[in-house]
């Protein structure tokens, strides 16, 4: 059958007519620009997934100039991390970007997952575009955690240490377990250099695939918003949903504001305060790897403190270890767990409002204790917190169930 | 299309065209999995080490690496000998060594060790691999009896390598192969040959 050609909605440019007859461009960029339509009562909620962009950008960028200086071996590693520091011309701004993007990463990210739990994001249709945000996560920890053993320091060596300890709580398979992931009888030159190929190849190349299939469903499926409603059940003559705006140029515009923002206080920790009080760069890591001693405090970078403390709750190693990877592995099944007729806060009852504060000020609770000597009292405090950390999302699908929600509006709340 | 498609033959084709393809995936993934493991290099690097004790006093600890694992060797006093046997079994986890996977069977004793004297244990805490510091002094704690304790986690060991209970390491430190070459030269990392 001969094709209809018409002249109406052809590009003009006779260069971009000649791709757009090759590759789908213009209506790429239609279907995911110009003409997706998110709700126009986003709030500030909404800008941490385009920043959480912006920082895998930073990271990818200055990663790549690092690995030109770097060298992932034993006897070499530490003093090329100085090399880079002291001798190459902005090494230390490189640097300081990647070792503070790599905190950041973790402070949008945790924003961009409570926005999800407060707007109830996850819950029908949007169950994949949740589920392979946690996959983005679970890649981003091993990205974290490989990252971390690079500089070859005291906390790079002792922490690896202790993460790759934890498969050895695993019965039967355990200890040999640990011997094929070091590849070694100890953490040697060889683990720091497949941790290397990790972090550079394997697992930046897997973010990618999962961000890029993140996007697809979520246009697929189309955003969120405050009010946790459908903006396509009101559309209007020309199929436009009438409580949406283009995303371009209309949220690409208010991202711009948001990604300025952000780079505001990026730059300030960056050039002010890049160690962060010993939160971002752990002082103990200035100090090269010893097998020898561990250092007299060991504790993981910061956005990791609130699983170690549940580790470090339980006085039993495969429990503990079992315990943390179900707190990591959890908010995963919050699509099922969440029973609630509606999606937003804003209509839901006090029960579902003061379990999620308690979830909040357990898991903020749960960070501090982490970077807490593992003291009695710090231990009962975790023990109790982990108890709230758990009970928040089993006994979700109890109290979201009784909880009494208000009705939920038709179009979206919007004050111009 | 035509409609006189064989399904079975077509179902039987597809089927054995994935577990053909299949096999061959798992066949061409072995080299990468198995490229893993301890290379040979790191195997030779691992092999036995000599550690002389002429110059331990006693009382007097050295740390070696053999595999590039922390070990301890002691030499224990008799007063550490003494605080070893007065530790009550009943605050230990495996006071008898039964967990065998944690020393060779010559180890199986109430001194851990070939010779009573000598104590030679990895230094891992079994907990989560940390290094466990050395605390010989008994107290202040009226439970502590001298040992190790692991800054990490907060493990404690006896004077044996003894896990105390109720802590998060589940079993006694782990005692390597070793053997006495020489009366004041042990070898780790074997345990077998001439004496």
């Amino acid at each position: 059958m001969a094709r209809v050609e018409s002249d109406l909605g052809k590009p003009q440019n006779s260069l971009i007519r000649w791709i757009d007859e090759r590759f789908p461009l213009l209506e790429t960029i239609r279907s995911h620009a110009t003409e997706y339509y998110a709700a126009k009562n986003f709030n500030v909620w909404y800008v941490f997934g385009v920043l959480s962009l912006v920082v895998l950008i930073i990271q990818l960028v200055t990663g790549i100039f690092l690995t030109m200086n770097y060298k992932p071996s034993s006897d070499e590693a530490f003093a090329s991390v100085e090399y880079i520091m002291r001798d190459v011309d902005w090494g230390w701004l490189i640097r300081y970007m990647h070792s503070t993007g790599a905190s950041f990463f973790f402070i949008v990210v945790y924003l961009h997952m409570f926005r999800a739990m407060l707007y109830g994001s996850y819950k029908k249709p949007r169950e994949l575009v949740w589920i392979i945000g946690m996959m983005i996560f679970f890649v981003l920890m091993a990205e974290a955690f490989a990252g971390y053993l690079l500089p070859w320091g005291q906390m790079s060596y002792w922490g690896a240490q202790v993460i790759i300890s934890l498969f050895g709580a695993i019965p039967f398979i355990g200890e040999a377990l640990v011997e094929y992931i070091k590849g070694d009888y100890s953490i040697s030159d060889i683990t720091l250099n497949r941790f290397f190929a990790l972090h550079v190849i394997a697992l930046p190349l897997a973010l990618i695939a999962l961000v890029f299939v993140h996007i697809v469903a979520l246009h697929h499926v189309g955003s969120n918003n405050p009010d946790g409603i459908e903006i396509k059940d009101y559309k209007g003559p020309d199929g436009v949903p009438l409580d949406g705006v283009a995303f371009h140029p209309y949220h690409t515009t208010k991202d711009l504001v948001a990604i300025i923002v952000f780079l505001l206080i990026f730059s300030s920790v960056v050039f002010f305060a890049p160690d962060m009080g010993g939160y971002f760069l752990e002082h103990a890591n200035f100090e090269p790897a010893n097998t020898l001693v561990t250092p007299e405090h060991i504790a993981p970078v910061w956005y990791f403190t609130p699983y170690y403390a549940i580790l470090r709750a339980v006085p039993n190693k495969l429990w503990g270890a079992i315990l943390m990877g179900a707190a990591v592995l959890l908010p995963l099944f919050l699509p099922w767990l969440d029973r609630s007729r509606v999606r937003s806060i804003r209509y839901r009852g006090w029960i579902y409002r003061t379990s999620l504060g308690l979830f909040v000020i357990s898991f903020f609770a749960l960070g501090w204790l982490g970077v807490q000597p593992a003291e009695a009292l710090y231990v009962t405090l975790a023990r109790v917190f982990s108890v709230v950390y758990f009970a928040f999302f089993l006994l979700m699908p109890y109290y979201t169930t009784i909880d009494k929600t208000r009705p939920v509006p038709e179009r979206v709340v919007y004050h111009a | 299309m035509t409609d006189d498609v064989d399904r079975n033959r077509r179902h039987f084709l597809t089927v054995a065209t994935a577990v053909t393809g299949g096999v061959g995936i798992a066949l061409a993934a072995i080299p990468f999995l198995a490229s893993l493991r301890p290379s040979a290099r790191a195997q030779a690097l691992g092999a036995p080490v000599e550690v002389p004790l002429g110059s331990l006093d006693p009382g007097e600890m050295v740390r070696v690496i053999w595999r590039g694992r922390l070990v301890f060797v002691l030499r224990r006093s008799p007063a550490m000998l003494a605080q070893l046997e007065q530790t009550p079994a009943d605050v230990l986890r495996d006071p008898n060594s039964e967990v065998a996977e944690q020393q060779p069977d010559f180890a199986v004793n109430p001194y851990r060790s070939l010779q009573p004297e000598y104590l030679v244990v990895e230094g891992s805490c079994t907990h989560l691999g940390c290094a466990p510091i050395p605390e010989f002094q008994v107290g202040p704690d009226p439970d502590w009896h001298g040992g190790f304790f692991c800054p990490c986690h907060g493990s404690r060991f006896d004077l044996a390598g003894r896990v105390y209970k109720g802590v998060p390491a589940p079993t006694n430190l782990r005692v390597p192969p070793y053997r006495f070459i020489q009366d004041d030269v042990v070898m780790i990392g074997s345990e077998t040959g001439a004496a």
